[in-house]
């Protein structure tokens, strides 16, 4: 990219950067996840006057983990819940965590894999899938 | 007050898509709103690894079947940055005359939609009535009514000539007066005002906080609109983005009826500025490199991310679509309203699942 800012950080300084991107008043524009030999990488893209940013972290493509930004911005919860029924990386504390049933994909994790996954091997369709799996305190008392 | 969880959508009369809600209610009185998606996700994006780059353009313009061209647009946009592509001017002109007949036709289909919702079946059929004569234009320039084909890696793949020019300005100027007509209506007429005014209030920090965009952003009063970033024939056509402080229903959907007008107008004004010349390049190699591109689609911004590493096939192909974006404020706006606004405020989001599962 030539006319957009990448800035690489490691996942320690993740939300710290994140938090300085909030206090400059920064409008969270996405977080686009890319699988690549042996890791994931994560982008999270900002918008100032029009004026596009981007921070830049890789994970290992075993097990990868993330701690949440929704507790900075609560819109990340669609990303990172994207991230993880796409992804398959664990996003700790998703201010909406919908377990694994943002998307109802056949497939488990479609975009882990290299290659395109066969919907033949797959498991079933999840059961229940327009229940919405959320955090115990939206549950009604 | 006892709390009750009532289940709205997927199937419902006012969605024209699917999109689900938890929503619980005291009495009459939404507590608490949790939008859910996922019944249509389709891999669109895992698809760019086994297709050839410039066939893409195909399967961009399929992720929806409303803002199908402004999606080839970027699509194509974003290739031609990564391969450093001259475009010919004439075919940058003809991609914001169709990109802005895509909008209107989206607009109008929205606002019919909300008339559809609010039981104003009249004002329904005459904003669909107006969209028919801009498809038509559409059909007649290119052959195809809202997924079209007419964008290809390089340029476009069709001109339109003099002569169609002057009559496709003929068909505007009897449009503008029906849009005159129908917007009156929207902005003026008391029942549609008592449904909208006062409803589903998103204030300018929150919009901005929730990462809104589009019509949603602006009707709260924030100016940003990806068209002054001087993309395609905007470099030439200078775009002032349609605000209203206002926050509600009623301000969404006034933005978008001046969108229509301001739409109309850079269509004149681009038939009025466009050159002759070339209307595509020839492309050759595999592109390398990595870009995020965005454009304003009629329900926002939308961004491409494309990362190459020199196959015909792309590493990562990443939509972030206005409706992806828009969701989380239904979280804000939700709690606090009737049951009978939720409809309301659904739809001035002018949610597209089908863009948003991609």
């Amino acid at each position: 990219m030539s006319q957009e800012q990448i800035e690489l950080i490691t996942i320690d300084a993740l939300l710290e950067k994140v938090r300085a991107k909030k206090s400059q008043g920064c409008r969270l524009v996405q977080i686009s996840a890319t699988q690549l030999p042996g890791q994931i990488e994560l982008t999270y893209s900002f918008d100032l006057n029009s004026q596009l940013s981007n921070l830049r972290l890789s994970l290992p493509g075993e097990e990868p983990h993330l701690p949440s930004i929704s507790s900075i911005y609560l819109c990340a919860i669609l990303y990172e819940n994207e991230i993880h029924d796409l992804f398959g990386v664990q996003v700790a504390g998703i201010a909406i965590d919908f377990k694994g049933k943002f998307y109802k994909t056949a497939i488990k994790f479609p975009f882990a894999s290299a290659k395109i996954p066969c919907a033949s091997s797959a498991a079933a369709p999840a059961a229940g899938a327009a229940a919405c799996a959320i955090n115990p305190d939206a549950t009604p008392k | 007050m006892a709390r009750t969880v009532i289940p709205f959508g997927p199937q419902h009369p006012v969605l024209p898509e699917p999109i689900h809600l938890d929503l619980v209610v005291e009495d009459e009185k939404v507590v608490q709103a949790l939008p859910s998606i996922g019944f249509i996700h389709r891999g669109l994006e895992k698809l760019a690894e086994t297709k050839d780059y410039i066939d893409f353009v195909y399967v961009a313009e399929r992720i929806c079947g409303i803002c199908s061209f402004i999606h080839g647009q970027t699509y194509c946009q974003a290739i031609e940055t990564i391969m450093n592509i001259p475009v010919p001017p004439r075919a940058l002109y003809l991609r914001t005359v169709w990109g802005e007949f895509s909008r209107i036709h989206s607009h109008l289909l929205w606002l019919g939609l909300m008339a559809d919702g609010m039981g104003f079946e009249n004002l329904f059929m005459h904003s669909w009535r107006v969209r028919e004569k801009v498809l038509n234009i559409i059909e007649a320039t290119t052959g195809g009514r809202v997924i079209f084909g007419s964008c290809k890696v390089g340029g476009v793949r069709r001109d339109i000539n003099a002569d169609t020019i002057k009559t496709i300005l003929k068909d505007l100027d009897e449009i503008e007066k029906d849009l005159q007509g129908i917007t009156k209506v929207f902005l003026n007429d008391r029942s549609v005002k008592a449904r909208l005014c006062g409803i589903g209030v998103l204030s300018k920090q929150e919009a901005w906080d929730l990462g809104c965009v589009g019509p949603t952003l602006r009707g709260s009063g924030v100016a940003q609109d990806m068209r002054d970033q001087g993309y395609a024939a905007f470099k030439d056509i200078p775009v002032e983005p349609v605000t209203r402080t206002e926050g509600d229903c009623y301000a969404r959907c006034a933005v978008r009826c001046e969108e229509l007008f301001r739409s109309v107008n850079i269509i004149r004004q681009a038939f009025a500025k466009i050159p002759e010349g070339e209307i595509a390049v020839k492309v050759t190699g595999n592109p390398t490199g990595e870009t995020i591109t965005r454009t304003e689609q009629p329900r926002g911004e939308v961004v491409y991310h494309l990362k190459a590493n020199g196959t015909k096939n792309l590493q990562r192909f990443r939509v972030r679509t206005p409706t992806f974006a828009n969701l989380p404020a239904m979280l804000k706006v939700l709690p606090g309203c009737d049951l009978a606004d939720v409809p309301m405020i659904v739809l001035t989001i002018d949610p597209c699942i089908s863009c948003t599962e991609r």
